[in-house]
């Protein structure tokens, strides 16, 4: 992507990361030359299916991989300074005051033997010097404002006593406590029924309104996605197959692997036909492939698709596809160090 | 009673005791008063929030549960009471969780071959397997499949291992409870597809229950939408989802998200306050009252019953 001199540089930038895992069955490459970029207040969708690297791709922003993964590869640069180098302590500096997460499941990411006033205030005085009296006020405020009603009786209960959706909104209410500027949300809505699905939703919709505030939102279900993001990745087997808008994706996608998601899925204008599912099964990540990871699952995969990983190639000013199909249609893209 | 109807479920209670205190047993209504049928090669999808009774609506049907009260028919015959085992090759279920509900110690062989033991569906070893590859070829799986171990197959070859047991007695009735919901969207097409294609083939019905709505909407002929343990709307698959009536469906189905950046991001929806009452504290009356925008005096006194709102979409609510 283009980083001009002398411009502001984005919030965030992705460059060509690679996440690696040491197994006793060889090393797993997760992710493979991952590049995308986060604007201030934007939200960026991440979406592909278990395996396809997208967690990965998220957690090794935050730097909390599981101990047998690293990056191997690439710079994560946060406003123009790559974090991949910092230190245990910057990293925490980092995570919290700038950049937050919320997980899948609320039960096990909250602690069950501390009230949730409890870990919202440490949350705060761990990144602040409020006194235990301003950090609690403040983790009122934020409750209130994640829609909690009744914060202070809240305040002093434990995690068992709340509900999936409300758990949720503990979770974002605590990531939100210092305000940061990138809101990382894994799955955030996978775990919990439509409607308070809906709720949760909407309220990070809200809030990012209200805070400015980036989000990375991680997720399988393409609808969440279509509804959430500004701008969307997908993923496959490590790499990334496709980004661009919501509109670019989903009015005019340009990979086999795109294409075929948005035909296996039910949606208002195929009721009444057959899905059209892609065929096998996703690929291992031990054994991949030399070519083009999706190659052996798609349609329209040619003799080049086998041999060699196709480059990212410009559709237009906002929209990018690696799929050698777009050869014709696209120029290369330039990569600018 | 009409034998034109498969299933058929009149009035059915499903009530779990729960221990709420010392010496103290609360009864929990998982299901509580359900009517549907289900005619032979259709398929009825059975949609809700967790904790609505679906689940416990499928199991009972197969009588996995003793049922508290109600009946159950199986082509006319009566089954509440009945030894299941003669019923059992008739009406089969596939679970949703295809990690938990095969044997590991058992190869696929063995798995599919097992329904084929107990109810002596062959005459020799050699009719048997054969029946085996059959199936296994019905729900594309290879011949050389046969003899590996589940733990050694992806979570959509599971669920079709799931299946052609289920197949494996020639039923003409599945409880397929979540079956699709564990899979990869990719995976999830080449499912939903097999079981369409097997009930063209087969003619089996199936109860499809599911939490994606999408995705009933896809496989089913008609849906019904269970809250607290009840069934509050039930109508043709269409007609439901191109005008529900009833608030709680309403409201269900504005909050599925549509994978479709316009759409999704102009459509307004109707997002509803706060979460499912306990089962265990139910409301009075009308158990959705307490999220209902339209709740009125009259809902918190009496249960509405379903009532016919012409062509069969039925909805149970005071005041649609």
């Amino acid at each position: 992507m283009e980083n001009t001199n002398g411009k502001k540089p984005p919030l965030l930038e992705v460059r060509n990361l690679h996440t690696a895992f040491k197994t006793d069955k060889g090393e797993v490459r997760a992710v493979n030359g991952v590049s995308y970029v986060l604007e201030e207040g934007h939200s960026l969708g991440i979406v592909g299916e278990s395996g396809s690297g997208k967690s990965v791709s998220a957690y090794s922003i935050m730097q909390i991989l599981d101990s047998n993964g690293h990056i191997t590869e690439g710079q994560i640069l946060f406003k123009g300074e790559d974090i991949t180098h910092y230190s245990q302590k910057q990293m925490q500096e980092f995570r919290g005051k700038h950049c937050a997460m919320i997980f899948q499941d609320p039960m096990t990411s909250l602690n069950p033997v501390y009230t949730v006033g409890n870990q919202i205030t440490e949350a705060i005085r761990i990144h602040s010097d409020k006194s235990k009296e301003e950090a609690k006020a403040n983790a009122i405020k934020m409750l209130e404002m994640v829609g909690i009603n009744d914060a202070e009786r809240r305040m002093k209960q434990y995690p068992h006593e709340l509900s999936g959706g409300m758990r949720q909104r503990v979770m974002i209410a605590m990531a939100l406590v210092m305000e940061p500027s990138i809101l990382i949300a894994d799955e955030p809505t996978t775990a919990l029924d439509v409607t308070i699905q809906a709720q949760i939703l909407e309220l990070m919709l809200d809030l990012q309104k209200k805070l400015n505030m980036a989000i990375i939102i991680v997720t399988h279900d393409l609808g969440v996605i279509a509804q959430m993001s500004d701008e969307i990745v997908v993923m496959y087997g490590g790499r990334i197959c496709e980004r661009g808008t919501a509109e670019d994706i989903f009015y005019n996608p340009c990979h086999e692997y795109t294409k075929g998601l948005l035909r296996s899925i039910p949606s208002t204008s195929n009721m009444k036909k057959k899905l059209v599912p892609i065929a096998g099964t996703p690929i291992n990540l031990l054994n991949m492939p030399k070519g083009c990871a999706f190659c052996s699952r798609c349609d329209s995969a040619m003799k080049i698709c086998l041999t060699q990983v196709p480059d990212e190639l410009r559709i237009d000013k906002t929209h990018l596809a690696s799929c050698w199909m777009n050869v014709k249609n696209g120029t290369y893209m330039k990569e600018e160090a | 009673m009409s034998s034109e109807n498969l299933i058929e479920v009149k009035d059915l209670q499903m009530y779990f005791p729960i221990r709420t205190g010392f010496m103290k047993t609360t009864m929990l209504k998982a299901v509580d008063g359900v009517n549907f049928s289900i005619k032979p090669g259709e398929t009825l999808g059975l949609v809700g929030e967790s904790g609505c009774g679906k689940t416990t609506v499928g199991r009972t049907l197969l009588r996995l549960y003793k049922p508290t009260g109600g009946e159950i028919y199986y082509d006319g015959n009566l089954i509440t009471d009945k030894n299941m085992l003669q019923y059992r090759p008739k009406m089969q279920m596939v679970f949703q969780d295809p990690y938990s509900s095969l044997d590991p110690r058992m190869t696929v062989e063995e798995i599919i071959g097992e329904p084929l033991d107990v109810h002596h569906l062959y005459s020799n070893k050699k009719e048997r397997r054969e029946k085996i590859l059959d199936l296994m070829e019905l729900v594309g799986l290879n011949a050389e499949h046969a003899t590996r171990y589940v733990h050694e197959f992806s979570g959509g070859q599971r669920q079709r291992i799931g299946i052609a047991r289920a197949l494996a007695v020639e039923p003409k009735f599945i409880v397929c409870d979540e079956a699709v919901s564990a899979l990869d969207v990719s995976i999830q097409a080449q499912v939903i597809n097999m079981f369409e294609e097997l009930q063209e083939k087969l003619g089996v019905a199936y109860l499809f229950i599911a939490h994606d709505l999408l995705v009933v909407r896809h496989i089913s002929n008609r849906i019904a939408v269970m809250y607290l343990g009840r069934v509050v709307e039930t109508a043709d698959a269409d007609e439901l989802s191109d005008s529900p009536i009833h608030p709680y469906t309403q409201s269900l189905l504005s909050a599925v998200p549509i994978p479709d950046p316009k759409i999704a991001k102009s459509s307004k929806r109707i997002i509803l306050e706060g979460d499912v009452p306990s089962p265990l504290k139910m409301p009075s009356g009308c158990a959705f009252r307490t999220r209902c925008r339209y709740a009125t005096e009259k809902c918190a006194q009496e249960c509405p019953k379903l009532t016919d709102r012409g062509g069969g979409h039925m909805v149970a609510c005071w005041n649609k």
